[in-house]
């Protein structure tokens, strides 16, 4: 054996700010690459942001879409590609609660604890797997949507200003996922309580459909719901058919602004709180 | 040596809910020993020994590791120690390289260390062969080898081992007794825990058995075992004797049991040196014929009963009941 009392020379815990930033940056790229190998090794973990946008675009235009007259004109498909794109990641956003309570339950949390790490870059790496992981849903949806002729009508720049919205909402959908994930005791609970909440969150919004059918109340709560205003940015950024724009509620006048409010203010909300339930769920 | 402690537990407590895990726990261990922690399941062994890697604060008392207070600096202490639980730590979706290389970034190493310690780990612990698989197919000995490695990533002068061989077959045990050996020779202080009277025997300088979260007794094996005197002595006879028994008798704590064929008697009977001899010159005496004769060390159970003041004669009658069961 080799075990002598001499430590390896590690790179030592510099006083530095700099240095301190440059080593949890490691730690969150060592955790991120840990669970993109994960993905790896279970491909099938992904088939909600591989398989499932594909069927879930294609259903979704072909069966509705048959039905659909939009108001104000313009083609179902045009209109339905951006809430797909915006129910896709919504709902795929709950892979960063099953994933974090597996880590938390399983014995892999009692080493991480022990090492010299940063406890954050346990957070941190999860969900930005979990955005590289929504960047190709993005990908596969839009790939999928211009497969079955949708297209923007604007330019490049404001094209990809409407998936950086729709990736900044995931992102902070992601960390909603992390503190509902610690809430619960397990993976098999963790997928429960997030479908309870994602569910409705997804469903009841422009997303499929324009909210003005919605009996008063629903559309009221559609209207503020934070996905809709994700889907009317992203329509108003692709240049496709925003029937929501009509309405006189302040998210839908200015949906860009809104949908980067709400998930700016998710992720206030909902970082510093992931870190406190970290804490309690790991204090014994 | 240096007498130097490189554990220390101060009136260690810990409560959960109902049950005392842990009450005013006094230990200490100095640098490059090996200290058996001894008791059953629920005993509070795992409680102690998250406490003292950081996992879990106490609510009462203090602990040191090599010179630092496991609350106060626990990054401090993270940097000494190596660990490895009772339940394995591995990520089952890693290769056993990926976990170790994992393992030493998450330590601060850098890639090409991690990737240089990780690869000469998997060779001392000849895991070599199975370095590229997924850690979901390995067998149980080579999960707790991988553990083990995973804990010496950063060379720890200060090691915890939560009872390694628990579920291991005998040639795994042997093995992870071979390489706990090999640690102390490189003058590791090792923190063992073990269900297994013969573990903290065969590989601990000092024990401390404990029970309901307490310490009940301290010292070395030999005088924890003297201090538990009884023994079960079987014996089988070529033939029934009648001057068996009486023979026995002379050296027994309690009644001597004779089976119905008159062949086999059972006693209790204390631990004295020369006793197998003894014996069987006193049944060549006696004129009787010996065809087996077997002195059982005494269990764990023993030395509990012993060590919790239950009665000798109780004590017998509980072996041997146990036994004829």
């Amino acid at each position: 054996m080799s075990a002598t009392t001499t430590a390896l020379p590690a790179r030592t815990a510099a006083p530095g700010l700099f240095e301190r930033l440059l080593a949890w940056a490691g730690d969150v790229w060592v955790m991120t690459r840990r669970n993109l190998i994960h993905i790896r090794r279970e491909p099938m973990q992904l088939s909600d942001v591989t398989i499932q946008p594909v069927l879930f675009t294609l259903l979704f235009i072909y069966v509705f879409g048959s039905a659909m007259v939009l108001a104000g004109g313009g083609s179902y498909k045009a209109f339905a590609l951006a809430g797909l794109l915006v129910m896709n990641l919504t709902t795929s956003s709950v892979g960063t609660a099953i994933g974090l309570s597996t880590d938390l339950t399983t014995g892999v949390i009692n080493r991480l604890r022990t090492l010299p790490m940063s406890p954050t870059s346990i957070l941190v790496g999860r969900t930005i797997s979990d955005l590289l992981a929504a960047t190709m849903c993005s990908a596969i949806v839009a790939a999928t949507g211009l497969a079955i002729g949708w297209r923007p009508t604007t330019n490049i720049a404001e094209v990809l200003a409407g998936f950086g919205v729709a990736l900044l909402f995931s992102f902070a959908l992601s960390w909603m996922n992390a503190c509902l994930g610690m809430m619960v005791s397990g993976a098999e609970s963790a997928q429960g309580i997030v479908f309870i909440v994602i569910f409705p969150l997804a469903f009841v919004s422009n997303v499929f459909v324009p909210t003005q059918g919605m009996p008063s109340w629903l559309a009221t709560i559609a209207n503020w719901n934070p996905v809709s205003a994700v889907a009317s940015a992203c329509r108003v950024l692709f240049g496709n058919p925003n029937p929501s724009g009509a309405i006189q509620a302040w998210p839908m006048q200015h949906p860009v602004a809104a949908a980067l409010i709400w998930s700016l203010g998710l992720l206030a909300v909902a970082v510093p709180l992931a870190g406190r339930l970290y804490v309690r769920r790991t204090r014994d | 040596m240096n007498q130097q402690m490189m554990i220390e537990a101060a009136a260690l407590s810990k409560r959960y809910g109902e049950t005392q895990a842990l009450d005013k726990v006094d230990l200490e261990v100095p640098a490059g020993s090996i200290l058996g922690v001894l008791g059953p399941n629920g005993a509070g062994k795992t409680t102690g020994v998250r406490i003292l890697t950081t996992l879990t604060a106490p609510d009462g008392g203090r602990a040191w590791v090599a010179g630092h207070d496991v609350v106060t600096e626990a990054p401090a202490v993270r940097r000494k120690i190596g660990v490895t639980g009772q339940d394995a730590t591995l990520d089952e979706m890693l290769t056993g390289r990926q976990n170790l290389v994992t393992v030493g970034q998450l330590s601060r190493l850098r890639r090409s260390q991690a990737r240089s310690r990780a690869a000469e780990l998997l060779g001392l612990f000849e895991l070599d062969d199975a370095a590229d698989r997924v850690v979901k197919g390995y067998s149980g000995g080579m999960r707790r080898r991988l553990d083990l490695a995973a804990s010496l990533v950063m060379r720890p002068p200060v090691l915890f081992l939560d009872e390694p061989t628990t579920g291991l077959d005998p040639t795994s045990r042997q093995r992870m007794w071979g390489v706990i050996r090999g640690l102390v020779d490189e003058g590791v202080t090792l923190w063992l825990t073990t269900q297994y009277l013969d573990e903290a025997d065969a590989l601990a300088d000092s024990i401390a058995v404990i029970d309901h979260g307490r310490v009940i007794a301290k010292g070395t094996p030999r005088e924890l075992k003297s201090a538990t005197g009884s023994q079960l002595l079987e014996i089988t006879l070529t033939a029934p004797h009648a001057g068996a028994a009486p023979a026995v008798a002379a050296f027994a704590l309690g009644a001597v049991d004779v089976s119905d064929d008159g062949r086999r008697l059972r006693a209790v009977v204390r631990h004295e040196p020369g006793l197998a001899t003894t014996l069987l010159h006193a049944l060549d005496a006696a004129g009787a014929l010996v065809d087996d004769i077997a002195i059982h060390q005494p269990s764990l159970d023993d030395v509990f009963a012993t060590l919790t003041g239950a009665d000798t004669a109780a004590e017998s009658k509980a072996i041997v009941e146990g036994v004829l069961a």
